[in-house]
């Protein structure tokens, strides 16, 4: 299962996008309340949102955004745009997630 | 995205002078920046804000001014999108939270304060 | 015109003092953090509630003869009774009670009678404060709501049932009778809304917008963890948007029904237009007549109804061409020895009671002082919590929760378990014991006394300042953050920054709280074991730039 929840809801000739990502957001600044060392830092850096084969999105994140983070914004569009998220941490690892707008 | 890779450092910075510097960017207080932040957070691990600028904004920025690494998040707006972005912050204490927007070669900025508190009591 | 200034209500007391002609074509009738009396109760108005900054020596920061004179009402009268803390004692043993569901459902049938089609509006801080709330989990509350005839509500209080059982209570009690509004309030995962933000009803002819504002800081001022998928705040973004599109669908008034507080509220009206009348609770404040505020579309009125059943606010609007032309505005105290009690009421309330009637009746003790609870700094009652807190917790410091409810207890009248209930009966009251640095004790009192004192309302939390047993201090409510709190003692030395005292408590927000007693047994055992308590030795801190202010007496 991706970790991505994605909802794209359209109205008119805007596009609403709603996302929440599972991901811890490790600040690598806090310390495992069990071993007391620093948990290294993990946390999404980039995530890119498309909508067909337009960029609409590209945001830059540091640590301090929250666990399990949420991005909303809209962009010109329309029901039936393949709206697709992307993202990118800090480790490397990356998940995307797909919807259609509607 | 210009104003996060003027240099990359700028994430790393640890204070709101040296993140500006890291941005290459002096920014200019504006009405035409608007930020939605909770005056009193309700839990600092997650404060939700939303920023948006005027029409012409090709980038929005969120920073913390006393989060030990201020900048927290750079939207870079694509094709179509609308000047305005919403994401969640961890603030470990009451800070102002400021937001930027480039709008052609000039950076403005609106602030506000975000309350973390104890909690309890009440009316 | 609406926004006519001036003194909308004869304040001579007329023969009957619940004569009051009907005016205009739409009214609306408002009661507010009600707390659960069932029955009715003696309560005390404050004599310390400070304004600072813009908001000094203004309303609803007047108190005692201050608040007189705002209003032109004589001293010595059932209005200076009602509405200051001035002779209270004798005054009560002349008028009596106040309050009480049945004697309210009188007077709400009655002035309904003369108003046909009006609403009756409850503010929230309905289900929370009294013993038979807390044992029924506010069954008894919601059946008295919806005995008493309510139309549409707010919550504040009611939140901390949980989130199941408020949805359980809209879901199958209130549905298809009672508007549960509640603009405010989204969910934390996607922010959309939870409740209704609004419901429009047509009265006579003119469809009327009640638009609802939860206690924005509900997750703050009580446990998070019992609402953890809602998130409040004050949103008046959204709020201009609901009254816009309420306007948008027909409303010819538009009435925010709120629990923002007064000072929010006054702010709030300053700021979103197209609100004819906000009104107003949570800071438990017995406005007497509205504040007119002036905003970029024109002028709010805003109210604010007191506390425990005490008031029924009476808003009747004379609405021509789709417009407020001219209102009048009445808060009439619920003195039940001048209200017939209901009869359906009262066969409620007694079955309600009856499984608790015995314990509720102990009598723990008698004291020499009126127990009261308002004041910015400490009550009576509030110093007995403390007392019993340090002595039942073996602690040199205890720390009580600025709550405005609290029923008061005349000198000399038995405090029962019931009085005792009405303090402490929530659904976290849970004591606990903590270990806590001078440094940590210092930043609690500053924080706590930021949200009381903030220059602007949309940073305050409208509660009262924490109660402190055990340490003397100077207060400073005009200072900033940091800087109000100074001159800390214990035992007569110094507060060490560095070093830890125990400290008792209650009212934990946290989810995990140690297992301990709950505080009506801590407080109860207090009393049965003391019996006869003389006078309550109040500790307040010293103030600092407080003189002249008209929110002290
Ligand atoms: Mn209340
Ligand atoms: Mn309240």
């Amino acid at each position: 299962m991706s970790s991505i929840k994605l909802k794209a809801k359209a109205d008119g000739d805007t596009v609403e996008v709603k996302a929440l990502m599972t991901h811890p957001m490790e600040t690598g600044q806090r310390k495992d309340k069990k071993t007391g060392e620093l948990v290294p830092a993990h946390f999404i850096s980039e995530i890119v949102v498309t909508a067909g084969d337009k960029t609409v999105m590209t945001a830059n994140w540091g640590a301090s955004v929250s666990k399990n983070p949420y991005l909303a914004f809209n962009y010109a569009g329309k029901a039936g745009d393949k709206v697709k998220l992307t993202w990118k941490d800090n480790k490397g690892e990356t998940d995307s997630a797909e919807t259609d707008a509607a | 995205p210009r104003m996060v890779l003027a240099d990359g450092s700028a994430f790393d910075a640890k204070t709101l002078d040296d993140t500006l510097k890291a941005m290459a960017i002096t920014p200019e207080e504006s009405g035409d920046v608007k930020i939605k932040a909770p005056e009193i957070a309700e839990n600092g691990a997650v404060v939700p804000v939303t920023v948006t600028g005027p029409e012409g904004t090709t980038e929005l920025s969120i920073l913390v001014e006393n989060n030990p690494n201020p900048l927290a998040a750079t939207f870079i707006l694509g094709e179509g999108a609308k000047p305005e972005a919403s994401t969640r912050i961890k603030m470990g204490k009451t800070s102002n939270v400021i937001a930027l927007a480039k709008v052609g070669d000039k950076t403005l900025s609106a602030k506000q304060e975000v309350k973390v508190t104890i909690g309890g009591c009440g009316g | 015109d609406a926004s006519k200034e001036g003194n909308k209500t004869d304040t001579k007391a007329p023969s009957n003092p619940y004569e009051l002609p009907a005016f205009g074509n739409v009214s609306l009738l408002h009661y507010t953090d009600c707390h659960a009396q069932l029955l009715p109760i003696y309560f005390r108005e404050p004599n310390v509630n400070i304004g600072i900054g813009s908001m000094k020596n203004q309303v609803p920061h007047l108190v005692g003869e201050h608040f007189l004179k705002k209003y032109g009402i004589e001293p010595g009268t059932m209005d200076a009774h009602a509405f200051t803390y001035i002779d209270f004692a004798e005054a009560a043993k002349k008028y009596g009670k106040v309050g009480g569901f049945a004697h309210l459902k009188t007077l709400v049938d009655q002035i309904r009678a003369q108003r046909p089609g009006s609403l009756l509006l409850d503010g929230g801080d309905t289900w929370q404060g009294s013993w038979t709330s807390l044992k029924t989990n506010a069954q008894d509350m919601v059946d008295a709501q919806l005995a008493l005839g309510v139309d549409v509500m707010t919550p504040h209080w009611e939140m901390t049932f949980g989130a199941d059982r408020v949805k359980e209570i809209i879901e199958k009690d209130f549905a298809g009778k009672l508007d549960f509004v509640a603009q405010n309030v989204i969910s934390t995962d996607f922010e959309e809304p939870v409740f209704d933000p609004y419901v429009i009803k047509e009265i006579n002819g003119v469809p009327v917008a009640i638009v609802g504002q939860a206690f924005p800081y509900t997750p703050v001022a009580n446990p998070r963890h019992l609402v953890p998928d809602w998130s409040f705040g004050i949103r008046d973004d959204r709020m201009q948007e609901m009254v816009d599109e309420a306007r948008g669908k027909g409303a010819q008034v538009v009435i925010v029904l709120s629990h923002n507080g007064m000072d929010v509220d006054l702010k709030m009206a300053s700021k979103v237009t197209g609100i004819d009348a906000i009104m107003g609770g949570h800071t438990h404040d017995g406005v007497f007549q509205p504040v007119v505020v002036e905003n970029a579309g024109g002028k709010t009125l805003v109210t604010n109804a007191g506390s425990n059943g005490k008031f029924l606010g009476v808003l009747d609007l004379d609405v021509k061409d789709g417009k407020i032309a001219d209102y009048r505005y009445k808060l009439l105290p619920v003195f039940s020895n001048l209200l017939e009690a209901d009869k359906g009421m009262t066969d409620l309330i007694t079955k309600i009671r009856e499984p608790y009637s015995k314990e509720l009746a102990e009598e723990l003790a008698v004291c020499d002082d009126t127990l009261y609870r308002r004041g910015n700094f400490n009550g009576t009652f509030d110093q007995l919590i403390c007392n019993a807190l340090m002595e039942g917790l073996d602690a040199p410091l205890a720390f009580s929760p600025g709550f405005r409810w609290g029923t008061s207890v005349l000198p000399g009248q038995p405090i029962t378990f019931e009085h005792v209930a009405d303090q402490t009966a929530i659904t976290y009251g849970t004591v606990t014991r903590n270990e806590m640095s001078g440094e940590m004790i210092k930043t609690i009192l500053e924080d706590v006394a930021d949200n009381l004192f903030n220059p602007d309302p949309y940073y305050q939390q409208g509660g009262d300042m924490v109660r402190v047993g055990g340490l003397k201090f100077s207060f400073d409510p005009t200072a900033e953050m940091g800087k109000r709190v100074s001159d800390m003692e214990l035992d007569g030395k110094p507060l060490d920054a560095a070093k830890n005292y125990p400290v008792a408590g209650w009212a934990s927000v946290q989810e995990e709280v140690p297992e301990n007693k709950q505080i009506w047994e801590v407080v109860a055992d207090y009393l049965r074991d003391k019996k006869t308590i003389g006078k309550v030795e109040l500790n307040t801190p010293k103030l600092k730039n407080a003189d002249g202010n008209e929110g002290m007496a």
